[in-house]
């Protein structure tokens, strides 16, 4: 795990570009004023107390929640209410969720090629392989005919990130991928994440597994009350934290 | 001193061989006691049951057991149950049923025409083949094949005259050896049948149904060209514009001269002619097709962002809902020509079924609004963060599961919309249950006759109904694939 960050390298383009983004709930002011530039290449760890609106941030970045102030540019590709770009932006950005969210009433194949087919007009024998490529990878080839009901919750969480990558996302996004899962289950997920770290892929990830953030994450973002408090080089982060909510917060989770 | 071991030393030289359950623990002892006998309460209630059924049995028994078949008239019917079992026994006078049954499945549909509606029947079987079993050649042309014996035998049976006879059995052999060659064609077929069928049952001019083909395709056609550039929902509005379009300005006088070309036709039958289970069918049928896919859309909307959609589609649901089914039946009799442009001449039938499914489609809409909102969150957001664009995912992901769930409700629905057809009595119409019996109860033959009519038409009924519950159980079985 120490070396991978030696592995992994940021380029000098934009991947995502947030600017004065603002977004309520109602009248609750959920996200206050987010600046922030993802490089490509980078991978981000997003954390903070819940209802900090970690979550809500990242499901901005493919518009599964609308911000109502401020610009999101994602691969040059502004989101606004224009659902084609919307289209655009998400068939580019991957993103896995808590409960994985997988198509119960398909098996992990059929899973795996939905979107290809019918979104990329991939044709449905070269969108099998590359599903079968991407089992392999995340090492569940063996499971390709069964449906979701049938496998672990970390087996099908590996499924959604091979789905995922099906699309051959530029950007993926990870919300608290290993937080419904048992503690052996979250290594083979972590692990599934590394490996995908050191291939290149812009990562954003909202966890709780601070180790996963000083191995593969090169920024660190600390969120309280919908706002950006802290971010860093996760080493400065976690050895030389600068605000006291980040002082409280990373004594109470690394505390015991 | 050494502890003294409660019980000697013990080793087993022989192994025990299985031996079966004492006889009050297995077969039907174990069951009778556990669920008959299993206490007081329980040994009590069961044999006040049984007495129950016994006195059932012993007013009924004899009544079905002195049945005649074979009679003209009730009066004959009597005469022989008394020369039978002595002065004073009842029995039941299947003779009825026995001769006037062609009323009860076809009401006054001329006889001559008989292989009209039953080949409608089979068409509709072999139309719902590619529903149940899409793309699959077995079963495909197991149906076919079966279905293509069976009509046969029955036109035959029937005595359908030699011609309609060969025609109507080339044509089968046709779908069969479609079935067989390209099992997917089929489904051409299940499209073409509304207006196949309705040519079949009505009859009159062939081009009437090809003109209303004509204005479906111009729409369609019209659709496709405009969803290039102008999106899905406004490309719909102009398809159906331009098939209105058609319907009304262009429709009678092509059609007409067509017909001046090439008269080809089948003999018009009056709706008032209609009766008996075929208008049953017909309504039930229609109605269950037509307001299967008119309730998603309803579902859809009610769920929907856009105000003006939404609004209208609860308003729809919730208006017809909320009104009986008889108000809107006798509504169809003329509240319907008022939406129509003058002079339309809709039929009696036509107006019914179009009711109906409307109704049954504010139903079925919130049955699947049922099964909508059982669907978690997540689902409709992987199918988002995908990039699936609305109707995709509602047709990829949202509606296989939601229709899943909602199997049960939409068959009850279903259910009891075929049992609702018999209240289109009360708009004239000669449905099974009442118009029939009324007219067979009238005929001095059957004077008096009372029970066995509605016996009958009951039993047909649950036939049905039940063979749906049945399917409706096998297909949940099926589609289950949670392993829960």
């Amino acid at each position: 795990m120490a070396d991978a960050q030696k592995k992994m390298t940021v380029s000098d383009e934009v991947a995502i570009q947030i600017t004065g983004m603002n977004k309520w709930y109602g009248t609750f002011h959920v996200l206050r004023d987010i600046n922030m530039t993802v490089m490509r290449g980078e991978r981000i760890v997003i954390c903070g107390p819940s209802g900090s609106g970690k979550s809500t941030l990242i499901r901005c970045v493919n518009r599964l929640e609308e911000h109502q102030q401020g610009q999101i540019i994602v691969d040059g590709t502004e989101l606004t209410s224009d659902l084609k770009n919307i289209d655009k932006v998400r068939s580019e950005v991957g993103m896995v969720f808590q409960h994985f969210n997988l198509f119960p009433h398909l098996t992990i194949l059929e899973n795996l090629t939905l979107a290809p087919i019918w979104v990329r007009k991939v044709p449905k024998k070269e969108a099998e392989e590359t599903a079968m490529y991407f089992l392999h990878k995340v090492k569940i080839p063996e499971q390709a005919l069964k449906y979701p009901g049938q496998l672990s919750g970390g087996q099908q969480q590996r499924v959604a990130i091979a789905r995922s990558l099906c699309m051959k996302p530029r950007i993926m996004l990870f919300d608290e991928p290993t937080s419904a899962l048992d503690p052996e289950m979250i290594k083979e997920v972590l692990d599934t994440m590394i490996q995908l770290a050191e291939e290149g892929m812009t990562m954003i990830c909202v966890t709780h597994e601070m180790g996963f953030a000083q191995a593969v994450a090169n920024r660190v973002i600390f969120m309280d009350q919908g706002q950006i408090v802290e971010q860093n080089a996760p080493k400065e982060f976690f050895s030389n934290p600068q605000s006291d909510r980040t002082k409280l917060f990373l004594s109470q989770i690394l505390g015991h | 001193m050494p502890a003294t071991p409660t019980e000697p030393a013990f080793v087993r030289r022989e192994m025990l061989a299985q031996k079966l359950p004492p006889v009050s623990e297995r077969g039907a002892i174990k069951w009778l006691r556990e669920n008959l006998f299993s206490g007081p309460m329980n040994s009590t209630l069961t044999v006040l049951g049984l007495i129950a059924v016994y006195y059932l049995l012993r007013g009924f028994y004899p009544w079905l057991s002195n049945s005649v078949w074979n009679a003209e008239s009730y009066r004959e019917c009597r005469d022989i149950v008394i020369a039978q079992s002595g002065e004073g026994a009842t029995g039941a006078c299947w003779a009825m049923v026995r001769v006037r049954w062609n009323q009860f499945l076809f009401g006054l549909y001329p006889v001559q025409e008989y292989w009209r509606p039953v080949t409608a029947f089979g068409l509709m079987l072999v139309a719902l083949a590619p529903v149940l079993y899409y793309g699959l050649r077995r079963p495909n042309v197991r149906m076919v094949g079966a279905v293509t014996v069976a009509l046969v035998l029955a036109l035959w049976g029937l005595g359908t005259d030699t011609s309609h006879l060969l025609v109507c059995t080339a044509i089968m052999l046709a779908l069969t050896a479609v079935a067989w060659l390209a099992p997917k064609r089929l489904v051409w077929l299940t499209l073409l049948f509304p207006l196949i069928a309705y040519f079949l049952l009505w009859g009159g001019s062939v081009w009437g149904p090809v003109g209303v083909l004509i204005g479906i395709g111009l729409g369609a056609g019209a659709w496709w060209f405009a969803q290039r550039s102008f999106g899905v929902v406004v490309a719909a509005a102009i398809g159906l514009a331009v098939a209105v379009l058609w319907w009304l300005v262009l429709h009678t006088a092509i059609t007409s001269a067509l017909y001046a070309v090439m008269p080809l036709e089948l003999p018009y039958v009056r709706s008032d002619d209609f009766g008996g289970f075929l208008l049953a069918f017909v309504i039930g049928i229609a109605a269950i097709t037509a307001s299967l896919p008119i309730g998603i859309l309803l579902a859809l909307g009610r769920q929907s962002d856009m105000f003006l959609v939404k609004t209208l589609s609860v308003g729809f649901i919730e208006f017809f809902r909320g009104v009986p089914l008889i108000t809107v039946l006798f509504s169809a009799n003329f509240l319907l020509l008022y939406f129509l442009p003058p002079r339309t001449n809709f039929d009696l039938i036509v107006r019914v079924i179009i009711v109906v499914i409307i109704f049954a489609s504010a139903y079925i809409a919130e049955v699947i609004r049922g099964g909508l909102a059982a669907l978690p969150r997540g689902q409709y957001e992987a199918a988002d963060a995908l990039g699936l664009d609305y109707w995709q995912a509602q047709r990829l992901i949202i509606m296989p599961q939601a229709l899943k769930i909602s199997i049960p409700g939409i068959v009850s629905s279903f259910i009891g919309l075929f049992k609702d057809t018999t209240l289109v009595a009360l708009v004239g119409l000669m449905d099974p249950l009442q118009g029939v019996t009324k007219i067979v109860r009238a005929d001095t033959a059957w004077k008096g006759i009372y029970w066995e009519p509605y016996i009958f038409v009951g039993g047909i009924f649950f036939i049905v109904c039940f063979g749906m519950s049945r399917y409706s159980m096998y297909l949940e079985g099926k589609l289950k694939t949670d392993h829960r």
